[in-house]
């Protein structure tokens, strides 16, 4: 029992009975209170989530995808045509405005595309544009964007992650301006920031946009809040309206209050265990031998990781991708918990009183601890080394890790490669450096034939659980609590849209 | 007084130099910043791309040259999170944890001494078992667990005291009181002690047997030479609630310098953490200083040492 819960749950249980008032509909104005500081609000300068949310509410993207049916919708393009692989044509909608008057023109999507991708700009979020190689204007409402390479997920990077920012505007505010006074089209406008603490957001009167709808909650407040216990106490006491990341073990109980909701639901976020299977880290470790990667599979009973411990509508994966992705099957080969069959395995691998190895992870030290037992039950000692994830993630690329237990969300790109090529595609967090797979990994990626992508990712896919490189764990589910006056629908993408919400 | 002063002073300058040394190199042993600034998705390139915008290619002991060279002249760098000068982020956290440092060192203060006078004057009666009863409770309870109870009470139930952020002067009370009566027990025995020793000294029988009123020979007599040891430990605990407040202003959203701390290891702000150390350092040292030359002149025999 960690000291979150702890906290949280003795402060639930105290507060039930107790009843705060609850203002926000009455004044349109909803509090919301997130963990993580939102210490920019100029979205290409940060990568954190609730950056992300940030720029969600207060810009537009050129598109927008609709995750229940997976299709692509206008928002400040109208069409897009791919005059070849590399070449993307965008028809620009008109009548759309900033939040300070200033046209949307095609030179804003010229100036913001070829600044991000400029070295001297140093954006930090390069990840998002690195395939693109400029963009030109054909007319005052046509941009052409041409890529350095064929890249089908495309539009679903310009569906989420390059909102269009004011180039006459940007001139004059630079990044730091931008940083604490963000100007964009969306159905937010910003009215304060105070950076790392707060910043208030209040509806656009002029949205345009095609693909949002306009903001029917009046403003909303959103405010830094990093320990758990005290976001509940705040809104149980009415401090605060909505809160998100709220554990699936405080749920129920708040639930009981007829003055709060709560939502969970699955997310993009999977958890899984990296395998050594190239030796990188080691060029004897047993690792290596595919009897060994199944008897581990075999070995962590997952059901009861997630029934114990994660819960909240959590599912278990079996391929290295969220099943709501592009690409990502399901039907792959399964490996069932099955102790006495991960002990054979192990036996006719030359190991039959098992071995010693070294995981390390950075978050979730129960789940790393669930899995150290169940491993410790077939006789694979495991010590679990816990780091920040920066140190992770460096020795990760470095080759260093045995065994990793990480999760990753995609970045919320609803499209399998947005994960897969990260760690099966033949760079720094491969450890698998099959080529076959890495051949089909990048077929899939550099195809804009949505067959030909599918028919690729299906065989890496199948051969990557066939070989059992990982231990697929389970979808991280994401809960939420908020007034019960609020009309708000959970989406799987890790994202609030604040625009979509309502009163009753 | 003045050699006393100079040879402190030049002490602490060199423990500042020492602990930003230290420090700068432990930091960066902590993870690969590039890293952390990269995000979830970037690939080798962009870290690399990013570590030489930045310039952590350089050998550690120019980059940290570097930073001196310019620390010195009032430049600490940009957070690379906030991308905001050090300087101006800092001035703007350090003022909440300032006022919550002194409004709890006062409070433990006005809690601490009354209680250790009095379990000193009247010791072993019922007065000092009490008082030893609210210290050890005061050392025993966990600080979030404590904030938390507070929490529940005054902003949930009774809906009397903000529960988080810092827009009032109310937002400070339930914090100073958790980090305040975490001071407390220390401070109260300290006071109990000297006081205890004090009160069986010759001088102080013999100003009793002038026939002064007992509040004079304790207040007037035995506090003045009693009080010395407590504040030099009030300093001390001063600089820890500067430099320590970080569960306290986690709890209670408060965003000072403690919790930015906090927040820059976590994300590997460099130029951020490496200000807050300096500062926190130099804070330490200030009030340590402070306490030797208020000793020094309560008690001038400390001045010939």
């Amino acid at each position: 029992m960690n000291r979150t819960f702890l906290g949280a749950a003795t402060a639930i249980g105290l507060c039930l009975a107790a009843t705060g008032a609850m203002a926000g509909k009455a004044d349109d104005t909803l509090k919301v209170e997130l963990s993580g500081e939102v210490d920019t609000l100029n979205y290409y300068y940060n990568s954190s989530r609730e950056g992300l949310v940030a720029s969600l509410q207060i810009f537009d993207t050129l598109v927008v995808k609709d995750l229940s049916t997976g299709e692509f919708k206008p928002n400040l393009a109208t069409e897009w045509t791919w005059i070849d692989d590399k070449t993307l044509e965008f028809q620009l909608a008109s009548g759309i405005t900033f939040h300070n008057g200033e046209a949307f023109t095609a030179d804003d999507v010229v100036f913001t595309l070829n600044w991000a991708v400029d070295p001297a700009s140093e954006i930090v979020v390069f990840d998002k544009v690195r395939w693109i190689e400029s963009a030109e204007k054909v007319d005052d409402t046509t941009v052409r964007v041409k890529l350095k390479a064929p890249f089908p997920a495309a539009l679903d990077f310009f569906a989420l992650a390059i909102p269009i920012f004011p180039d006459q505007y940007y001139a004059e505010a630079g990044r730091d301006g931008m940083g604490v006074q963000p100007i964009g089209t969306g159905p937010y406008k910003v009215t304060a920031v105070e950076p790392g603490k707060s910043y208030t957001l209040e509806a656009f009167a002029d949205y345009a946009g095609l693909g949002k709808p306009k903001a029917a909650i009046g403003k909303v407040e959103v405010a830094t809040v990093s320990d758990s216990s005290t976001r509940i106490a705040d809104l149980m006491s009415g401090r605060a309206e909505f809160l998100w990341q709220v554990a699936a073990d405080v749920m129920p109980r708040l639930a009981e209050s007829d003055e709060t909701e709560t939502a969970s639901v699955s997310t993009m976020r999977i958890g899984f265990v990296t395998l050594d299977a190239a030796g990188r880290s080691n060029a004897d470790t047993p690792l290596k031998n595919k009897l060994v990667r199944q008897a581990i599979n075999h070995a962590i009973d997952r059901q009861a990781i997630v029934d114990a411990l994660v819960q909240g509508g959590s599912e278990l994966v079996n391929t290295p991708c969220s099943p709501i992705q592009f690409g990502c099957i399901t039907d792959v080969t399964a490996y069932d918990y099955d102790p006495a069959k991960s002990k054979e395995l192990l036996a006719e691998a030359g190991y039959p009183d098992g071995f010693a190895l070294t995981m390390t992870g950075y978050r979730d030290k129960a789940y790393a601890e669930a899995m150290q037992q169940f491993l410790a039950e077939v006789g694979i000692q495991v010590t679990y080394d816990q780091l920040q994830y920066s140190a992770l993630a460096s020795a990760h690329m470095d080759g260093k890790v045995p065994m990793a237990f990480l999760t990753h969300g995609s970045s919320s790109i609803p499209d399998m490669s947005a994960i897969t090529t990260e760690f099966f595609g033949g760079g720094a967090q491969d450890y698998a450096r099959d080529q076959e797979v890495i051949d089909w990994v990048m077929a899939g990626n550099t195809s804009i034939d949505t067959a030909v992508r599918q028919e690729n990712y299906t065989k890496a896919l199948k051969k990557i659980a066939d070989e059992a490189y990982w231990v697929p764990l389970f979808t991280y589910p994401l809960g939420f609590a908020y007034t019960a006056d609020l009309s708000f629908t959970a989406t799987p993408d890790e994202l609030l849209r604040f625009y979509e919400m309502s009163w009753k | 007084m003045l050699s006393f002063f100079v040879k402190r002073l030049a002490l602490a300058v060199l423990v500042a130099l020492t602990v930003s040394a230290i420090s700068f190199s432990l930091l960066f042993l902590a993870g690969d910043p590039a890293v952390a600034l990269a995000g979830e998705n970037a690939t080798p390139a962009d870290i690399a791309r990013i570590r030489e915008i930045q310039g952590f290619d350089r050998p550690l002991i120019v980059q940290y040259l570097d930073w001196l060279f310019r620390a010195l002249q009032g430049d600490l760098g940009r957070s690379w999170y906030f991308h905001l000068p050090v300087t101006e982020l800092i001035g703007d956290r350090l003022s909440t944890t300032m006022t919550l440092g002194m409004t709890s060192i006062l409070f433990a203060l006005a809690l601490a001494m009354p209680m250790g006078i009095a379990a000193a004057v009247w010791q072993n009666s019922i007065i000092d078992r009490v008082a030893l009863f609210i210290a050890v409770v005061g050392q025993a309870i966990p600080s979030f667990w404590f904030a938390l109870m507070l929490i529940v009470v005054f902003a949930v139930n009774l809906g009397i005291l903000p529960s988080s952020g810092a827009d009032s002067w109310q937002s400070f009370v339930l914090p100073t009181i958790v980090l305040g009566y975490y001071a407390t027990p220390a401070i109260m025995r300290l006071t109990r002690a000297g006081m205890l020793e004090v009160l069986s000294a010759d001088y102080i029988r013999t100003a009793r047997a002038k026939g002064l009123s007992p509040a004079k020979v304790v207040f007037k007599h035995a506090l003045r030479n009693a009080v010395i040891p407590v504040i030099s430990l009030a300093a001390v605990q001063l600089g820890f609630m500067l430099g320590g407040s970080i569960v306290v202003e986690s709890i209670f959203a408060l965003h000072g310098a403690g919790y930015l701390a906090w927040e820059s290891i976590s994300r590997n702000d460099l130029p951020t953490m490496q200000a807050l150390i300096l500062i926190f350092a130099m804070f330490y040292i200030f009030f340590t200083l402070l306490a030797d030359l208020l000793n020094a002149w309560m008690d001038p025999r400390l001045r010939l040492r």
